[in-house]
């Protein structure tokens, strides 16, 4: 074959392969390229009403409105902390019962079922069953007081009481909601760990500590590091896990998140404000883009594929 | 180090949990290793030759019998305790560690009035690392190995504390046939250096053949024979050794003997005296046969393969277990391919009575 027609042959592939690509090219630039574009766009529109679809100019202005924003500022400050506390914690913890899990392989298929409960239970009514958890009414404490009381503490208002008791129930909620997903996961990573490992490592006299921090956690490290990643993506756009324990007027009750802040804007009582909207999810994009970034960094070091 | 096993077994509960049946891998094994051998585990796959070497290194507990490391009894010291170096069959290297890290592993567990500087273990591991040849590839990761670089950093990786038995479990069945060659020479070698106590398994007659001080022949758990490569292969215990052993194959014959004379078929081929009258199985090496006009082994020619310094001559006869009997003459002599029928001559000390029933050797004067 001359060159000349081996380049004709490798275009026409070319062309070949965008066809085939197409209706996914499509579907996915009309569903979620135009929208993050048009996103963009709002959040410079200044003075834009969504009736008239005019606006009165473009810059900054959203952007400092939205930063100066102490509902905002409140909602970045709720869901960094849900973030810090929630994705360590819960990784964590399921490291802890998966690893457990595998040491005990009589119970293991029962335990599993139980803690993948959570999972495909729906959000709102795990929130109801919290709020019957937490919730003081005038006839009970609530479930959670009744056990304080047994040492002496509480009673406290974990719904509609002081911020650092109502941030907790939001960060114990958050764990145990994506707790299944993280067990189902490292389970799973943690069997697919060769068993000629760990019998290299008996045989070399390697205590069980060192051999899960040498061999164990490396191994299940790409799987590890997934977790964490979507943990934080997940975390930073927390809103219906709030809306279950607080209802929907968030602001009042200061336990807003970002997302939740986006969708007051939107449609909430202070709603009809598309470009706010647009603006504080260009700065949710950014915060999670950083952040993502930043794992990516440091996952290079000590993932290993 | 010598390593005796004494009267060892190790059972296996039924999958079927129904059935009581336990599935016997090793059935009261005696056996003794002498200090710094090179000893090859032999048999077909199921036989047992992995269990055994997991009992002697320790990740199995045996169901009864013994296990001494020279004078010590170790059958009930843990794994860790024994001092053993075991190269896995797929090597277990960790994928994210380097070569060094990879060797230096075992270094790092030691505890104690052991316990290593980071100097001494680099020395250590460089050493071992030059023992085996690897030491330009000491920073690389496992994954940019080839196989047989891999093996020996497992070979060293196990070397490196200085075990007291050195165990191979199948070392050369990953790598491919020229490689296999040349590191069997590599761990004979590696062997002699050392003068550590080495069993290796494997289900590869060559292999153990070519490589071992002693061979060890199992079949179903039971063990076979046990005896220097040369010696097993010239006397046979019984009709699955003599099987197992030699490429190409033993021909096995229905025969008989009457009178002191064996009768292969209608051919009165030689006289076995001292073996009883009855049916048996003989058994010819196939360089026991020698080309003769007028010789009493008569078979089918079916045909000839020159392969250079011998000559295979593919025969059949109606007696003959196989439906090809191979048998190898030195080329200086000739075959007339246009024939269709060939006459052997046998060499008396390379052919075996073996009973018929259980397959065990039936003496007869040579």
């Amino acid at each position: 074959m001359t060159a000349e027609a081996e380049t004709i042959k490798m275009e026409n592939n070319n062309r070949k392969a965008w066809l085939y690509l197409l209706p996914a090219i499509l579907f996915l630039a009309v569903f979620m390229v135009y929208p993050l574009f048009d996103v963009f766009v709002y959040s410079f529109e200044e003075g834009y009403n969504s009736a008239s679809q005019t606006f009165t100019g473009i810059g900054l202005y959203n952007y400092s409105y939205v930063l100066h924003d102490p509902y905002f500022l409140q909602a970045v400050q709720n869901t960094f902390i849900l973030v810090i506390i929630t994705v360590p914690l819960s990784t964590g913890l399921a490291l802890l019962i998966s690893v457990g899990l595998a040491s005990i392989p009589k119970l293991r298929e029962l335990y599993q079922t139980v803690y993948f409960l959570p999972y495909v239970t729906n959000t709102l009514a795990v929130g109801l069953v919290f709020m019957i958890l937490f919730k003081r009414t005038p006839y009970t404490d609530g479930l959670a007081n009744l056990l304080l009381s047994l040492v002496n503490l509480g009673p406290i208002d974990f719904i509609d009481g002081p911020y650092w008791a109502k941030m907790f129930v939001l960060c114990f909620y958050t764990v145990w909601v994506v707790m299944p997903f993280k067990i189902l996961i490292l389970t799973s990573a943690l069997a697919s760990v060769r068993q000629d490992y760990y019998d290299a490592a008996r045989i070399d006299g390697t205590s069980r500590f060192r051999m899960f921090y040498k061999i164990t956690l490396p191994m299940i490290s790409p799987m590890l590091f997934y977790l964490i990643i979507t943990g934080f993506i997940g975390a930073f756009k927390a809103y219906s896990d709030a809306v279950a324990l607080f209802g929907t007027n968030l602001n009042a009750a200061e336990m807003n998140t970002i997302v939740g802040y986006v969708y007051d804007m939107l449609y909430g009582d202070s709603g009809g404000f598309p470009s706010y909207a647009s603006a504080a999810a260009i700065i949710l994009f950014a915060i999670v883009l950083t952040i993502t970034c930043i794992n990516l960094l440091v996952s290079r070091k000590h993932v290993h594929y | 180090m010598k390593v005796v096993l004494q009267n060892l077994s190790k059972a296996f509960p039924s999958r079927n949990k129904k059935s009581k049946d336990e599935v016997i891998a090793v059935n009261d094994f005696t056996f003794e290793i002498p200090d710094g051998k090179l000893i090859g585990l032999l048999g077909p796959s199921g036989c047992g030759k992995s269990t055994t070497l997991n009992l002697i290194c320790g990740l199995q507990k045996p169901t009864s019998g013994r296990i001494f490391f020279g004078e010590d009894d170790v059958t009930d010291l843990p794994a860790e305790h024994r001092g053993v170096g075991l190269v896995f069959q797929n090597y277990a290297l960790y994928p994210h560690l380097t070569v060094r890290q990879n060797i230096c592993f075992p270094l790092e567990n030691l505890k104690g009035k052991d316990k290593l500087s980071k100097a001494q273990m680099e020395q250590k591991a460089l050493a071992v690392a030059k023992l085996v040849q690897i030491d330009e590839l000491m920073d690389r990761k496992p994954s940019e190995l080839s196989g047989g670089q891999q093996q020996r950093v497992a070979i060293a990786r196990a070397l490196v504390k200085m075990p007291r038995v050195l165990l191979l479990d199948e070392p050369l069945s990953n790598l491919d046939a020229r490689l296999r060659l040349q590191t069997r020479e590599e761990i004979k070698r590696i062997q002699k250096e050392t003068g550590i106590t080495t069993v290796f398994v494997t289900h590869d007659q060559d292999e153990a053949m070519s490589i071992s001080d002693l061979i060890v022949v199992m079949k179903d758990g039971v063990l076979q024979q046990i005896g220097r490569p040369q010696q097993v292969y010239d006397d046979p215990a019984n009709l699955f050794v003599a099987k197992f052993l030699g490429t190409p194959p033993i021909s096995v014959f229905d025969g008989r003997v009457a009178d002191g004379r064996l009768f292969i078929g209608e051919n009165d081929v030689m006289d076995v005296n001292g073996a009883p009258d009855g049916e048996v199985c003989a058994g010819i090496r196939p360089e026991g046969f020698v080309l003769d006009k007028d010789g009493p082994l008569v078979c089918r020619l079916n045909g000839v393969e020159v392969m250079g310094r011998d000559i295979s001559i593919l025969a059949s006869h109606s007696a003959c277990e196989a439906p090809v009997i191979r048998a190898i003459v030195s080329s200086d002599n000739t075959v007339e391919r246009a024939e269709d029928s060939v006459r052997f001559a046998l060499k008396r000390h390379k052919v075996f009575l073996f009973e018929k029933e259980s397959g065990k050797r039936i003496a007869f004067q040579v």
